[in-house]
């Protein structure tokens, strides 16, 4: 399957690989997928007082698609707040990517990674009763 | 034209790749047509056109005797005699034609099929097919290393059964059957045994009497032969019979109507006859590529995995899990190499490789196999390429896969709660 050159960029050079700690109280953690499946995504933020997404993370075991997706959500959500970030749709990211059909799930996988962090997040900093 | 057997096969040429390509580990999928093969069938295209049945003039004998010659370069290749070797467009055909014709040929007798779950999907298709007709099949199960369980086949052949399907080499790990075992078996039970020995010719030594073979399926293009064209072996003696699937002018002793082509039956014979006079030297040659190739990679990578038994396998694969990378995100991580992966992480399929299900590895270790396919015109170059193209692949993966940061703390991915979609 031919790639677009986005998917290959992100794939080649990603941004955001790594790790934030997950036992702070500021970052909240998205694990998704399973390996059986073929596709692990894990996404982390670290979030402001005023919350704001300071920081994101990812780390991918998938195909090329899955990669970039989630590299390109983590440079999506810097800078955003938590209702913004949550906002972003996976056919935001299979667009900008130039995804074919068979690949659409790698784009909803990384929508449900940015939602379990946010979710992560809220739980954690005792934010979760504020009805999204 | 080469006078069978004796005149020696020229040296064996090298094959440039074009700037850019990727070097081609993918042997198992396909083989390039030898250019001396390729100079064989030259003729037999343009002067030497004529159609190999036509009985009335020279055009149509010299293309006989072409293909008369090819069938016993063919024949010879298994030990078997000519008059053995019915020509088809390919394995897959040649499966099609020996379970079908067998099971409908005798199906007023017995009714029961034998085969084996690793098998190409030509052969467990067309055995699909023949239940859907009311035939029962049993798909014997294979070892953590691919191989059969003999008390297994054996409790499976009953009186009942017509024929029974084994391939001699699996072409997605390489892994060599007891064929010989298997055949004496068969004959000792009263079941016709077929094998799929598309992997098989030319890779290891076959003989269709001392291994109590009946119907062989063989593809030209596996062999450094041209796409389009296979053939299947059909024993006269003791005699299998079998209700063609292609009627018509009768051509191939009535089992196989059709034109023959002759550039491409030519073609084959030539294969064949430099894979027999090769097989020996390429075989240790290959070997020492792939021990070259899983030795560079054990060096430094952890983690790695054969699939499949190490020593009862071809000389030219070697199928790997690379664990905690996905076989497709490595594929494109190799992009500079050609090579199979065993993860079809699609939407419309996420089932990892049928095959390396079967031997037992599990769907998480599936997903991360690649398979190396090595062949004539591999080079020692080829595989230090590739063993530093994948060092770098992997190692860029993992750097990125949260599953090899479990793996490092210490976490047992199986102990964690996945919400499997
Ligand atoms: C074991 C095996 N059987 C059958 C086939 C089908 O052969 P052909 O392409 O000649 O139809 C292949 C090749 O894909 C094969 O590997
Ligand atoms: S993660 Fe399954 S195809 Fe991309």
């Amino acid at each position: 399957m031919a790639y677009s050159d986005k998917v290959i960029d992100h794939y080649e050079h990603p941004r955001n690989v790594g790790a934030l700690d997950k036992d702070d109280g500021t970052v909240g953690t998205g694990l998704v997928g399973a390996p059986a499946c073929g596709d692990v995504m894990k996404l982390q933020i670290k979030v402001s007082a005023e919350g704001i997404i300071e920081d994101a993370k990812f780390k991918t075991f998938g195909c090329g698609s899955a990669i970039a997706s989630s590299s390109l959500v983590t440079e999506w959500v810097k800078g955003k707040t938590l209702d913004e970030a949550a906002s972003i749709k996976n056919t935001d990211i299979a667009q900008e990517l130039a995804l074919p059909p068979v690949k659409i799930h790698c784009s909803v996988l990384a929508e449900d990674a940015i939602k379990a962090a946010i979710a992560d997040y809220k739980k954690k900093s005792g934010k979760d009763e504020a009805a999204e | 034209m080469t006078a069978l057997g004796s005149k020696p096969c020229k040296p064996c040429p090298t094959l440039t790749r074009p700037a850019g390509a990727p070097v081609y580990l993918d042997y198992q999928a396909t083989t390039p047509c030898d250019p001396r093969v390729v100079e064989a069938m030259l003729p037999w295209f343009t002067e030497k056109f004529g159609n190999p049945h036509s009985r009335n003039h020279r055009y149509g004998w010299e293309a006989e005797e072409a293909v008369e010659q090819a069938r016993e370069q063919i024949a010879a290749i298994i030990g078997a005699d000519p008059k053995e070797i019915i020509f088809t467009s390919g394995a897959t055909e040649s499966n099609n034609l020996a379970l079908k014709g067998v099971a409908h040929f005798y199906k007023e007798k017995k009714n029961h099929i034998v085969t084996v779950v690793t098998e190409h999907k030509c052969v467990l298709d067309t055995c699909r097919y023949l239940e859907q007709e009311g035939f029962s099949v049993t798909y014997l199960p294979v070892k953590t290393d691919g191989l059969i369980d003999m008390a297994e086949l054996e409790a499976a052949i009953t009186d009942q059964t017509a024929i029974v399907s084994v391939m001699a080499v699996n072409n997605e790990i390489g892994v060599i059957q007891p064929i010989a075992e298997i055949g004496a078996l068969c004959h000792k039970k009263g079941a016709f045994f077929h094998t799929d020995c598309a992997q098989a010719v030319g890779k290891i030594p076959l003989d269709v009497n001392a291994m109590n073979i009946d119907l062989m399926s063989i593809s030209a293009h596996k062999l450094y032969g041209p796409k389009g064209i296979g053939a299947l072996y059909v024993r006269r003696r003791p005699r299998v019979r079998l209700v063609p699937l292609i009627t018509g002018g009768g051509q191939e002793r009535g089992m196989r109507s059709g034109t023959l082509a002759t550039p491409l039956c030519v073609g084959f014979g030539e294969a064949c006859a430099i894979a027999k006079a090769e097989m020996g030297a390429e075989a240790e040659r290959l070997k020492d590529l792939r021990n070259r190739l899983l030795g560079g990679l054990r060096q430094r990578l952890p983690e790695i995995y054969v699939n499949g038994d190490l020593d009862n396998r071809i000389p030219g694969n070697l199928n790997i899990s690379f664990a905690f990378v996905e076989g497709e995100g490595l594929m494109m991580g190799v992009k500079d190499l050609a090579v199979s992966s065993g993860s079809a992480c699609t939407s419309a399929s996420l089932e990892p490789s049928y095959v390396l299900r079967a031997l037992g590895v599990d769907v998480e270790m599936a997903h991360t196999s690649l398979r190396f396919g090595l062949g004539r015109f591999t080079t020692s170059d080829d595989i230090d390429f590739a063993i530093d193209h994948i060092v770098e692949a992997v190692e860029h993966l993992r750097a990125m896969s949260p599953l090899w940061d479990m793996h490092l703390e210490g976490v047992d991915i199986k102990s964690i709660e996945w919400a499997e979609h």
